[in-house]
């Protein structure tokens, strides 16, 4: 038995969910919860820091340090916390607008920094809280609030662009995997460095309506049938892919995290000595 | 280059940095702007050694979020700037007012807008500085006339910022920021270093924003046993948010009263010259320092005039501006702008002084010829 229960961090008062119903939200809110738990980390010792958008309202329901934020801005404010006290653990949740629409450019430089945070994207493919528009991960041609005929952009891949920036812990799993869920926040946490757990959520309202004309039980099965592990996914052929989703765990490295660089290079016999003093 | 001892040729950028150290800043986030750069540069140099951290970050967005995220850690924390970074940084100076985070922002101005003649001085973020980001809030932003003050003021912004749980501005141009002068900066130790309050009691009992009488919640850091919750949307004393109409007006009303009602003790001016005179000149910045020799020259040549700078410039010094109205027969306002102060003093000027504007937006500092001229039309 662990010391805590998933309880000892969630606003048990505040809720029900404002989520809708068939949202993903919800899922993923008690999963982070019971890995929390089962890490055995002290509340105090744990922030989570949100943008905006329906996922950034999750830090309502939390009962840890908490941080909420302008839309696409959590990564930074996570960056100044985490640097700014390296004994906390850090968890930014974002949803796909905030992480790498517009808060892209922040995304690739604090996974290429390697900030030692847990970033934990429910990627629903579309603007939820602002009444389905598409996103940097909407699919070519997915109908929108704003691409009624079809988005005209490819969407990005957001563990690949975590991977090409050399993100430490790299996952993807869905809303349908709930035990995935836990386990891969458990070990993106356990993780030092930059780490990513990219869940893709349903939202029935605005991007199900629009694509799933079969309602939010046909969304949570497509994730269900289409979800194929990253081997399985490697061996189909191009085509097939397309049709499918890869889960699981895209990268578990140990590269140094920025802070502990930061300190290698500037411990304090060096920086008072010769190596950075080049000036006359 | 290591703290420069004794009586030294220094930069007013340097003596920034330098302020920022011994006023205990740990964290310093942002983006490379000249006429601003130098400040990172010492940083990047030095905090390391006071076992701080320097971080680049990918633009003034992230830097200004950064900087607030840090603070709630418990850091000092600061940015370096210019006119388009400046600009960056106003929706997340917002999020550091509202959410009450001690920060201090350094905006070495240069003209605009937009990138204007990079990197000349200016004095046209003045109105920026107050109204910028947006929304109803208040701000403190400080106006340094030379090297010195590039110290002293810093540390002061730092020691505002703590004691008020705000952002500042030390509101600098690139004249001051460039500028080398013969200064000593002071023993670290014998600097007043302010520090935000902290809470007492019981962590359970603790709302991170239960104000005090005084108008400020004590602050604790994330990863203390006081649980904080911190949020850009409007917020009760819990910190949570919460969209009752009531709580946002009696919210922003703290946050004025916060600062308002403490106006004595955060405006500060200067005079320069006779205490009486029929002429006064109002100015701020690199400005200012020409005023004082055109002062000097003009009672050489027998006319009356004294000069009123700004040292705080927001909030603004309605007080003795409105004095110096009352009692000279004619006010100039020079700037390096089209008219920004001006604006705040015919504000004030309910007793109908004529109010003079020597203006400069060519990326040239004022001569002392180009306010004689205009004290002397005056004087006729």
């Amino acid at each position: 038995m662990t010391a805590f229960k998933y309880t000892d961090y969630l606003k048990t008062e505040a809720q029900p969910y404002m989520w809708c119903p068939g949202c993903g939200d919800g899922i993923i809110v008690r999963a982070l919860a019971d890995a929390l738990a089962e890490l055995e980390l002290p509340p105090e010792k744990v922030v989570i820091a949100t943008g905006i958008g329906c996922w950034g309202k999750a830090d309502d329901y939390f009962r840890t340090h908490a941080f909420h934020g302008t839309h696409g801005r959590a990564l930074p404010y996570a960056t100044g916390i985490s640097v700014g006290n390296p004994d906390l653990h850090v968890i930014a949740l974002m949803g796909d607008g905030d992480a790498v629409t517009i808060g892209g450019n922040h995304f690739i430089h604090a996974a290429r920094r390697n900030i030692n945070l847990t970033a934990i994207i429910a990627n629903n493919f579309n603007y939820g809280m602002t009444g389905g528009q598409y996103s940097a991960t909407s699919p070519l041609t997915a109908r929108t609030a704003t691409s009624p005929r079809g988005v005209p952009e490819p969407g990005f891949d957001v563990c690949a662009l975590a991977q090409t920036c050399g993100a430490n812990f790299i996952a993807r799993t869905t809303a349908y995997h709930v035990l995935q869920i836990k386990k891969y926040i458990k070990q993106a946490i356990q993780k030092k460095g930059f780490s990513l757990v990219e869940v893709m959520s349903p939202c029935p309202t605005h991007f199900g309506r629009r694509n799933f004309p079969a309602g939010p039980l046909a969304m949570m099965k497509y994730l269900k049938e289409k979800a194929v592990s990253i081997s399985r996914y490697e061996k189909m052929a191009a085509e097939e892919r397309s049709e499918y989703l890869a889960t699981g765990v895209f990268a578990d490295n140990d590269r140094k995290d920025f802070l502990t660089v930061y300190w290698d290079l500037n411990s304090s016999q060096q920086a008072s000595g010769g190596a950075v003093n080049n000036e006359k | 280059m290591s703290r420069p001892k004794g009586m030294r040729l220094l930069q007013g950028n340097e003596a920034c940095a330098w302020a920022a150290i011994d006023a205990g800043a740990e964290f310093f986030a942002g983006y490379p702007i000249t006429p601003s750069s130098e400040v990172a540069e010492i940083c990047a140099k030095e905090l390391p050694v006071y076992g701080g951290v320097y971080m680049q970050m990918e633009d003034e967005i992230a830097s200004m979020a950064a900087i607030i995220g840090a603070s709630l850690s418990g850091k000092k924390t600061f940015t370096a700037t210019s006119g388009p970074g400046f600009s960056l940084m106003q929706e997340n100076l917002g999020v550091g007012i509202y959410q009450e985070v001690p920060c201090v922002i350094i905006n070495v101005q240069r003209v605009g807008p937009s990138t204007g003649l990079a990197t000349r001085p200016a004095q046209a973020d003045v109105m920026q500085a107050r109204w910028g980001t947006h929304g109803d809030h208040c701000i403190i932003a400080l106006s340094p006339a030379s090297v010195a003050e590039m110290y002293y003021l810093t540390v002061r912004a730092f020691n505002l910022a703590e004691k008020y749980r705000t952002p500042v501005i030390l509101l600098s141009d690139e004249v001051i920021g460039h500028l080398r002068e013969n200064v000593a900066l002071p023993n670290p130790g014998t600097v007043e270093i302010i520090n935000r309050k902290r809470p007492g009691g019981d962590p359970k009992a603790y709302l991170p924003y239960q104000a005090e009488e005084d108008g400020i919640p004590p602050m604790a850091a994330y990863g203390d046993a006081y649980i904080v919750h911190a949020t850009s949307s409007c917020h009760d004393a819990t910190g949570c948010s919460n969209s009752k109409p009531e709580t946002n007006k009696q919210l922003l009303k703290r946050l004025r009263d916060k600062i308002y009602n403490y106006i004595d003790d955060i405006v500060q001016v200067e005079h320069f010259g006779p205490a009486n005179a029929d002429i006064t000149l109002i100015a701020y910045g690199a400005t200012s320092r020409v005023c004082k020799q055109a002062v000097t020259e003009a009672q050489s040549e027998g006319i009356g005039v004294n000069l009123l700078r700004l040292v705080t410039l927001w909030p603004f010094a309605d007080a003795y501006v409105q004095q110096a109205l009352e009692k000279a027969k004619a006010v100039i306002v020079p700037e390096m702008n089209q008219g920004q102060v001006l604006g705040e003093v015919q504000r004030l000027n309910c007793v109908n002084t004529p109010v003079y504007q020597v203006s400069r937006t060519d990326g040239e500092l004022f001569t002392t010829e180009d306010i004689l001229a205009q004290i002397r039309e005056v004087a006729k």
